[in-house]
């Protein structure tokens, strides 16, 4: 476990130094626009537009993040080789990958929750004060990290196996298919077969439901989220993301390097 | 080799483990989410040409998407049951902006819009809108001037416009024979059930979409109950006029050898002769609930 | 002393390529062979030969399709077995958003070392591989040569028991070679055991107590450097210097590069040779074996192998 910190520790550093975070400069950027335009051009959605500006460009910067450097965490390290030495220590190849992922939640938690913060601000200039209400949002941004975590973790399986053009493509391509995966579920095809609506069933729930941790739409309106509901998403990102972890680590493990 | 035989054991059954927690709390996160998704009923962005420049060049293909998910909202509202389907127009509206071509969406959405609920949205005013649209963009294709002509005669009303909607589709050297027919037919006589069984069984015979289809054949059988129990009716009165009284049992009509068996509905329940002796349904068809819902 | 430094048995690897990986191409072919501890041992081998496939697989940065290997008794597949071992890659590359210290640093924190400890061991070997003062400087500044030594300098931080370094001459001017020569000789002197592949012959020569030829993908053959390619001598050659004017009959066969002549000869006609110049009054520079040259070396073992290449190749369909 300390090799898995020792690792993540570092994967936070390379973070910092690539300027990672100068994306914050952008987010604090398009707040304050949102604040100073949002009450000039329209009345009554100001609150709303905010938060749900706010936590989609929350949710989509953090997807780039995850994405593009969740992808070439290990795929980078093989590239460049600088992986060679590392395993030539006593560390094992799990210990490594895992580190990567932490050390990219580490940098994504820091990353959101400085947006979060700035999402707040451009709320109270926009109200003039903070209600009881706007605690919800710290739910969706919760939820949005969880969901960003778990593309990481995919992310990261796929760069295990494939390039890392193709690793994007992959990860790209499964977050939109999760995101349609509860509407794959619920659609009323026409003319399907028995067979063909249970294996698209059953496809939509092997995919990462990420509209699971969306709760934009309730919060953007200040409405409650149930407790239960971030419960089980929790345990639904902790045990997919573990299963897609693992896959990736079994895979990694064995993976000749060039 | 065992003990990597083993790992890969435990590898597959944890595998399996862990997509079968996944599956159990997906079940338990749909249900919660249900709550949420009520009023998730909303359209976020509802202008059009908006729409149509976000989608940069890649506008039809939004068009489609946004034609799914009208296809998908009526779909859903009309499994639901629910009477209120005010999505609809916004929905077609921005496909078709997106799409003008999109000739399914203009049919399906005149048929729908103008339709009374619950199988339609009751807003014959954006029917024709949408049709007027199409007929710019599309001004080759007859048929929306039919279905201008079948919202006019059915919906509105309207048998002035309607035959002059079927009029000016005549003019097509494409369109088919009737239509100048109808024109003619509606100026005269206004709405008749023999004008209506011709409309919807050649909506019947010639739409492709399933909806469609088959909202033209409940349309179909409701009319051709109509005309059933007018010809009954009809010779009731003749019963009446040869015997002097009134049947109370369609058998009656079939001993006189005015029948020659008993006549069913299309669902192959008999009619029965009800107060008065005048014909009616079943009370155990089907049709009556259908029959009773779209008056 | 009774466990060897490191032992290799019927390694074997093969790689796939082509469309869909559907051919294969031995890369490496049951190769045996052992290191003992305080040994220096040089593997030698042309490019491609396999030397640093065997490396990799020992470091366990490929996996073999045949075959095991041990360091310091313990299988390769234990992780531990790394906390006595340093590995220097091939043409290293490191963190380039971090400075030398900051690299060995990280590295120390896998070896368990106090926070003091590490300190003072970075400190150190900055210092012998020569980069106290660029220690401050990301490394992404960094030449290929100081990369080698950042390299060097993570493979021995930990004191290993044996050290593995792949090609670690290379991308090094005379200077820093010379300082990695001495590195080389002082783990030596402290016992420990050394493998490191080159292709320059005059570093193993100058380093090894014993040589492995790889070519091929095939061990050719192990032995003292003397023994593996300082065998045969192809004969002498002088270089000398003489007034124009003399009758000499060497310079019949002798070739001119600016005042200095330089001829070959069989060894038994050298002294013959060297009375001729004595009564001419030549100065003699120098007079050397001629060896054959490493490349020589290979190429006859290349050459000789190519047939049965081709038949493996042939046969693997």
């Amino acid at each position: 476990m300390k090799n898995v910190w020792t690792v993540a520790a570092n994967t936070f550093r390379e973070a910092v130094r690539d300027r990672v975070l100068y994306n914050l400069v952008f987010f604090a950027l398009l707040m304050m626009g949102a604040a100073i335009l949002v009450g000039q051009i329209s009345i009554g959605i100001e609150e709303s537009v905010i938060v749900s500006l706010g936590l989609t460009a929350i949710s989509v910067i953090g997807l780039f993040i995850a994405v593009f450097i969740g992808v070439g965490l290990v795929s980078k390290e093989m590239d460049k080789r600088t992986l060679y030495a590392l395993l030539a220590k006593p560390v094992e190849r799990w210990e490594f990958l895992l580190g990567k992922f932490c050390g990219l939640v580490m940098t994504l938690t820091v990353n959101t929750a400085a947006m979060a913060v700035g999402l707040y601000l451009a709320l109270w200039t926009v109200k003039h004060t903070l209600e009881k209400s706007d605690a919800w949002i710290l739910v969706a941004v919760y939820l949005i990290l969880l969901k960003l975590a778990l593309i990481v973790a995919l992310a990261l399986l796929f760069s295990c196996f494939t390039t890392s053009f193709l690793a994007i493509l992959f990860t790209a391509g499964i977050y939109v298919a999760g995101l349609f995966a509860g509407d794959l579920r619920a659609i009323k095809a026409v003319d399907l077969s028995a067979g063909a609506m249970n294996l698209m069933k059953g496809v939509s729930y092997l995919l990462p439901n990420f509209e699971n941790f969306n709760v934009m739409g309730a919060v953007a309106h200040g409405r409650a989220v149930p407790e239960a509901l971030v419960a089980q998403a929790t345990l639904y990102a902790v045990v997919y993301g573990a299963v897609v972890l693992a896959a990736a680590a079994a895979i990694f493990s064995r993976r000749n390097l060039k | 080799m065992k003990r990597s035989g083993i790992i890969k054991v435990t590898w597959g059954v944890l595998l399996v483990l862990g997509f079968a927690g996944v599956w159990q709390l997906q079940k338990k996160i749909d249900a919660q989410r249900q709550a949420l998704q009520e009023e998730r009923d909303e359209l976020v962005l509802r202008s059009p040409k908006l729409i149509k420049r976000m989608s940069l060049e890649y506008a039809p293909l939004m068009g489609a998407m946004y034609w799914t998910r009208a296809v998908q909202y009526y779909g859903e509202k009309h499994r639901l049951q629910q009477m209120n389907l005010e999505l609809l127009w916004p929905l077609l509206d921005i496909t078709t902006t997106l799409d003008p071509n999109l000739i399914v969406a203009y049919r399906f959405g005149s048929t729908f819009l103008s339709d009374a609920p619950p199988r339609g949205a009751g807003d014959p005013d954006h029917a024709v809108e949408l049709l007027r649209r199409g007929v710019i963009a599309n001004p080759d294709y007859w048929r929306f001037y039919q279905d201008m002509g079948n919202v006019y005669y059915f919906d509105k009303k309207d048998y002035a416009r309607a035959a002059a909607a079927f009029a000016e589709g005549a003019k097509n050297p494409q369109a088919a024979i009737w239509m100048k027919v109808m024109a003619a037919k509606i100026a005269a006589e206004g709405e008749s059930l023999e004008t209506s069984y011709f409309l919807w069984r050649d909506v019947y015979q010639t739409a492709k979409e399933p909806q469609i289809k088959k909202n033209a054949e409940l349309h179909l059988r409701l009319v051709k109950v109509d005309l059933d129990l007018r010809q009954l009716n009809r010779l009731a009165d003749e019963y009446e006029r040869r015997t002097g009284r009134r049947a109370t049992k369609m058998s009656e009509l079939v001993q006189a050898g005015l029948l020659s068996q008993l006549p069913g509905d299309p669902d192959g329940y008999p009619y029965v002769l009800g107060e008065g002796g005048k014909a009616e349904l079943n009370l155990n068809s089907p049709m009556l609930e259908e029959k009773l819902m779209n008056k | 002393m009774s466990t060897p430094a490191i032992e290799i048995e019927h390694l074997s690897k093969v790689y796939p390529y082509g469309f869909l990986n559907l051919k294969k191409k031995r890369s490496l072919e049951d190769l045996s062979m052992r290191v003992d501890t305080g040994e220096v041992f040089g593997f030698l081998g042309p490019n491609g030969a396999g030397k640093s496939t065997t490396i990799k697989l020992l470091m366990r940065l490929i996996f073999p399709d045949g075959g095991s290997a041990r360091i310091l008794g313990k299988s390769i597949d234990d992780v531990s077995m790394h906390q006595e071992t340093g590995y220097l890659p091939e043409q290293p590359y490191f963190y380039d958003y971090l400075t030398a210290a900051e690299v060995l640093n990280y590295f120390a924190r896998f070896h368990g070392l106090t926070a003091t400890d590490r300190h003072t061991r970075v400190e150190n070997m900055l210092k012998k591989v020569g980069l106290e003062t660029a220690g401050k400087i990301q490394l992404r500044k960094y030449s290929k040569g100081m990369l080698q030594r950042v390299g060097l300098a993570q493979a021995i931080l930990h004191d290993p028991q044996v050290v593995i370094l792949d090609e670690p001459m290379s991308g090094l001017d005379p200077l820093g070679r010379r300082e990695v020569r001495d590195i080389i000789l002082e783990l030596k002197k402290e016992g420990r055991a050394v493998l490191f592949s080159t292709h320059i012959l005059s570093d193993a020569e100058m380093l090894c107590d014993r040589v492995g030829v790889i070519v091929g993908g095939k061990l050719r053959g192990v032995g003292t450097p003397g023994e593996m390619v300082g065998i045969k001598t192809q004969g002498m050659e002088i270089l000398f210097e003489v007034a124009e004017g003399k009758n000499l009959p060497l310079l019949a066969k002798a070739t001119r590069t600016g005042e200095r002549y330089r001829v070959q000869m069989p060894e038994e006609e050298l002294y013959g040779a060297v009375d001729q110049l004595r009564g001419a009054g030549a100065r003699i520079h120098s007079v050397t074996q001629i060896k054959p040259t490493l490349e020589e070396f290979f190429m006859n073992l290349v050459e000789a192998d190519r047939a049965q290449a081709n038949a493996v190749e042939v046969s693997g369909k």
